[in-house]
């Protein structure tokens, strides 16, 4: 029986159809989060708990992987320790259990402002610009749309270090290295060809017989555009938002080529969160939950989009 | 779609009959539609142009110079084709793109297996499947760089989640296995963690593609009185077939790109097993600072991933045609 | 052509620039970079007297060792305004002299009256002379540093172990003098319970990144023999590089890899070593001077750990670590940071910097007659620091030691080749480098 709302087998797949299909899925999905799962929890051990072997399932929590990540600390000896007065927060205190005292904030939360400034700045940047020039392809003709499309988008089809050769020469020159102007230009830049290509294929979808009646009523082009084009696309825009914020958010190739300090992002730095001896894993942990943060709440938010946004890239070529 | 009113459908109706599609030089108050296009179209263009266009150019140029880019005052000389014919005829090179290819082989052949199993089932429709597709896309919203940062923790022999995981499947020793030191397994280490990453990616799209199917297609097949085995291989493998090859392509060329993952994960080793050309080109030119080879082997990737990707994009243009 | 391409984007991106430039100038502060490890905590602790005596405050950049030579190359090539002062490695300085990167340090040297002769001639030579051996300074020796062993001091002294050591081999456990005895150690140890758990033989270099294994290498390659050249200065390395001798090195740190290394150790270096050595799973650890003051402070470790040189086989040899200070020609605080190498030439500065873990070059801690029994390894520093061989401190470092690092962990870790094969084509790699280079 189709209805409206029966699956796209021909018949409503049977209930133990469903039952199987349900059952593997949800076992791929558990096997999918164990990984991350242990980094959460390695994140609430203790720096030797979390390389103690075999591997700790239980342990007692602590926020000493939190607190690494965000102090400096330095050994002292157990007088000096014990001169200082009581501990100022529970970082200080854990800091001073291990013969060490917090000396100052780490470099992890400049570094997220940093991702945050630069992801963001740049999808706001490449989704604008992007529909200005998708609406352009789209309702105008310009000669060799297509071939200059699809050139610009194959050259997403370089390595980053390859397209970072001659970045880096270049940004050398204008004294754009390691600047945050330099690299939201930069993602921009990446990020404008996919969408541009996926935002026309949106547009194309919007009948143009709405902004003609809008002409008719007296509207001009730019009011057409802002009135009744641009509504009907937040669909498009939000699809195209979430990819270019997942490429700009997770990059690591150009952060670490073209970056040093002032505009480094997490990715790069993330791996290099090292404690006395090899890297601090609960520190780690800690880091990758929170960078994980910000692009799961956009993602669940706009999943609707998501779908959409595969599907039209997928039709469009 | 949003409704409109009925008036306004039939003066749409009008103005389509009236007025030619693509008028530029039309005027309608304000900016004309030429200005309005170019000042939209302009921006996207210029930047393009800075930042791909003219790098693009520069690169070329480069790759028949022997420029280092860590000697600035040093002299700049044309070497014509050397780069290339060394880069060629070198063997580390063919390594590098033969540890490439074996790894976007492998990996794009589970992906889609099992991206386009799940997708299949998630198309069951099951009660909560929503929910269950959302938490399987987590792993597709990691940054890569930190992923192989953490797999190689999860790799780690005495303290690792992995090998206790499959001793516990399997009762083989813990220890007497490496993932990521040994010659063997090491290719596999990858190949595993691209999968666990990109599963959901194929499996979005597949899931697009079933969607896509229309209903009565089923339907007919039913009167037919064909089985779901047939079904399943007459219409819904052929209906789905360009969005999966369109996965595949996507992915291959993520997958030829890749740096970020594999540089964390094994940083090519062990020796150079798992060195992918990405890594390769990354020692060259921002370790050895050979820039002008470096530049030649970049245009060598983008030649050969363009001209693959262009035979492979006209296959899937003549299976969208069937 | 390059002229070209500056002038066109000079003039298409003015506004760019006028938007992107930052201030670069501080007033009185001063940034140091270097590494992330012990020594560098023990130069903040250092520097808070010279905080104090100019008023001069001090950031510092430190970059784990995995990063360290990564991110600041590309920083001075990039022309960078990051650090002031950079303690870089003794291998950086050939590039960063020709390339203009640091200060060229003899005239200030004479005005201030800082003498070369005042620092260990080994350290002079290695960390701060280019080219090599002439008197042209560029960095003052800051921190010495050589590649020693540490081991168990309390396994070796227990007696059933000593027995059964005795029993097994014939000869009395201590801390070995050649290699052929540090594989036997090893193999004694490797898969044997102690204290209830089970423990390997020793821990060894085999990073790939940065420069682990040839560090690790080279270590048991130049007891052997191993040379880089047969005439110094000639680049001529057929039958000094790939000689017998050297081949022999690196199968015995083959051997030693295959035999009697904990599981997983593929990668390893600095941080590893430490941390399988502090959490009991080796007897010995392979590790740089520099991590010893550490390991002696540390509460649980120190009292059962013990040091030694570098084993020798032919010759006594070890790998030389360390690093000389360097003023970074792209400073805008000249003045500040050549008053901060002033004061860390200081003999009291020195000798302060010695107590708080950081090794002193100065003649007057490293001559001083108390200097031996300050600290447990003291002795060993001095007799690794007589006998220590460096990498190619040329300007083409970077590519022939990657050149090195990939012949090397494919032989020893991948399993590729022969050692003689390994070194032959590390031959032909490093002949084209210096081919490009002009210096064949």
């Amino acid at each position: 029986m189709s209805g409206l709302n029966t699956a796209h087998s021909v018949v409503e797949p049977g209930i133990w159809s469903k039952r199987i299909a349900g059952t593997l899925v949800v076992v791929y999905a558990l096997i999918t989060m164990i990984p991350l799962i242990w980094i959460f929890t390695t994140s609430l051990k203790s720096p030797p708990d979390s390389i103690s072997y075999p591997p700790k399932i239980v342990f007692t929590p602590t926020v000493e992987g939190y607190c690494n990540l965000f102090t400096t600390r330095s050994r002292q000896t157990q007088e000096y320790i014990e001169s200082l007065g009581a501990p100022d927060n529970v970082c200080d205190e854990i800091a001073r259990d291990r013969s060490m005292v917090v000396v100052g904030p780490s470099k992890y939360w400049p570094r997220f402002v940093n991702s945050l400034v630069i992801a963001f700045g740049s999808t706001f940047l490449a989704v604008f610009l992007g529909t200005l020039a998708a609406y352009g392809f789209s309702r105008f003709k310009v000669p060799l749309a297509d071939d200059l499309l699809f050139f610009i988008l194959s050259t997403r089809m370089m390595p980053p270090i390859a397209v970072a050769i001659p970045i880096y020469l270049m940004y050398r020159e204008l004294g754009l290295s390691d600047t945050e102007l330099g690299m939201i230009l930069l993602y921009t830049a990446v990020n404008v060809s996919l969408a541009v290509w996926l935002l026309k294929g949106f547009i194309d979808e919007i009948p143009r017989e709405y902004e003609e009646a809008a002409l008719i009523d007296g509207y001009t082009r730019l009011q057409a555009f802002f009135k009744v084009v641009l509504p009907q696309a937040t669909t498009g825009i939000a699809a195209t938002a979430i990819f270019c914020l997942i490429f700009a958010w997770n990059e690591y190739a150009f952060a670490v080529l073209l970056t040093s300090g002032t505009a480094q992002t997490a990715p790069p730095f993330i791996p290099t969160i090292i404690g006395e001896g090899g890297m601090d894993w609960p520190a780690v942990g800690a880091g990758t939950t929170i960078f994980l943060v910000p692009i799961l709440v956009f993602t669940i938010l706009l999943r609707k989009h998501l779908l959409r946004g595969i599907t039209f890239g997928a039709v469009r070529k | 779609m949003s409704t409109t009113t009925p008036g306004m459908a039939e003066r749409a109706a009008e103005a389509a009959a009236r007025a030619t599609p693509n008028v530029i030089s039309r005027r309608v108050r304000g900016l004309s539609d030429r200005a309005i296009a170019w000042l939209f179209i302009s921006p996207t263009i210029v930047l393009l142009l800075a930042i791909n266009i003219f790098p693009l150019i520069w690169t070329i140029q480069l790759s028949f110079t022997n420029y280092r880019a860590n000697r600035p005052n040093a002299e700049v000389v044309g070497v014509g084709l050397r780069n290339y014919e060394r880069l060629l005829t070198d063997t580390d090179v063919w390594l590098a793109m033969q540890a490439t290819a074996s790894f976007v082989f492998w990996s794009i052949l589970l992906q889609t297996v099992i991206g386009f199993a799940l997708a299949y089932l998630i198309d069951r429709k099951f009660r909560g499947h929503a929910f269950w597709t959302t938490v399987i896309l987590i792993p597709m919203m990691l940054s890569p760089a930190v992923v192989g940062n953490f797999w190689r923790f999860l790799y780690q022999p005495q303290i690792g989640l992995f090998n206790y995981i499959v001793s516990f499947f399997t009762g083989v020793e813990p220890n007497s296995f490496e993932m990521l030191g040994s010659v063997n397994l090491a290719p596999w280490s990858i190949v595993i963690v691209d999968t666990w990453m990109w599963t959901p990616y194929v499996m979005l799209i597949c899931l697009a593609g079933l969607r896509s199917i229309p209903d009565y297609i089923y339907e007919a097949a039913e009167v037919d009185r064909a089985s779901p085995w047939r079904q399943f291989w007459s219409i819904t493998v052929p209906m789905a077939l360009p969005f999966i090859m369109l996965a595949v392509l996507f992915r291959g060329i993520e997958n030829f790109k890749m740096f970020d993952m594999v540089n964390l994960l094994t940083g090519g080793g062990p020796g150079s097993i798992t060195e992918v050309a990405s890594i390769t080109l990354k020692r060259q030119a921002f370790e050895a600072w050979r820039t002008g080879p470096s530049s030649a082997f970049a245009i060598i990737l983008f030649v050969a991933v363009f001209g693959l990707a262009n035979i492979y994009v006209k296959a899937l243009n003549r299976v969208k045609q069937r | 052509m390059q002229r070209l391409n500056k002038i066109a984007l000079g003039v298409s991106a003015a506004a760019l620039v006028s938007a992107a430039s930052m201030s670069g100038a501080k007033a009185d502060e001063l940034t140091l970079c270097w590494a992330a490890w012990d020594p560098a905590n023990a130069l903040v602790e250092l520097s808070k007297d010279f905080e104090a005596q100019s008023g001069t405050k001090m950031n510092f950049e430190f970059v784990p060792w995995p990063n360290f030579a990564d991110r600041m190359l590309n920083e001075l090539n990039s022309g960078g305004k990051l650090c002031d002062l950079l303690i870089g490695d003794s291998q950086w300085i050939g590039g960063s002299a020709e390339n203009g990167y640091y200060v060229k340090l003899n005239d200030f040297f004479d005005k201030e009256g800082i003498s070369m002769n005042d620092f260990a001639p080994a350290t002079v030579y290695a960390y701060s002379t280019w080219p090599k051996g002439t008197e042209n300074y560029w960095a003052l020796p800051a921190m010495g540093d050589a590649n020693g062993w540490f081991y168990r001091k309390d396994w070796f002294e227990d007696p059933a172990i000593m027995a059964d050591y005795k029993t097994k081999t014939g000869a009395d456990l201590a801390p070995p003098k050649t290699w052929d005895e540090l594989k036997q150690i090893a193999e004694f140890f490797q898969g044997r319970e102690v204290n209830g758990q089970t423990v390997y033989g020793a821990a060894i270099f085999t990073e790939r990144a940065s420069e682990g294994i040839t560090m690790g290498a080279t270590s048991a390659m130049y007891p052997y023999g191993f040379k880089y050249e047969n005439t110094p200065g000639k680049y001529d390395m057929e039958g000094a590089v790939n000689s017998a001798d050297s081949v022999a090195g690196l199968e015995m740190y083959k051997a030693i890899y295959n035999c009697c290394t904990p599981p997983g150790y593929t990668d390893s270096y600095m941080g590893e070593g430490l941390d399988a050595f502090k959490s009991g799973q080796v007897a010995m650890m392979m590790n740089w001077f520099a991590f010893m003051p550490g390991m002696a402070k540390d509460e649980k470790v120190g009292p059962v750990t013990g040091f030694f040189v570098n084993p020798g086989q032919k010759v006594a040899a070890s790998t030389l670590g360390g690093q000389g200070i360097s003023v970074v020609a792209n400073t805008d605080n000249m003045e500040g940071a050549l008053n901060y190498i002033k004061w860390f030439a200081q003999p009291d500065v020195q000798k302060k910097w010695w107590s708080l873990g950081g090794y002193a070059c100065h003649n007057a801690v490293l001559n001083d007659p108390g200097f031996k029994d300050s600290q447990p390894f003291a002795a060993q520093f001095l007799e690794a620091m007589g006998g220590v061989q460096d990498f190619w401190q040329e300007p083409a470092y970077a590519q022939l030691l990657q050149s090195m690092q990939k012949r090397l962990h494919d032989y020893v870790v991948a399993d590729q080749g022969t050692a003689q094969e390994a070194m032959d084509k590390l031959i032909v790699d490093w002949t084209e480098i210096f081919e490009d280079e002009g210096k064949l």
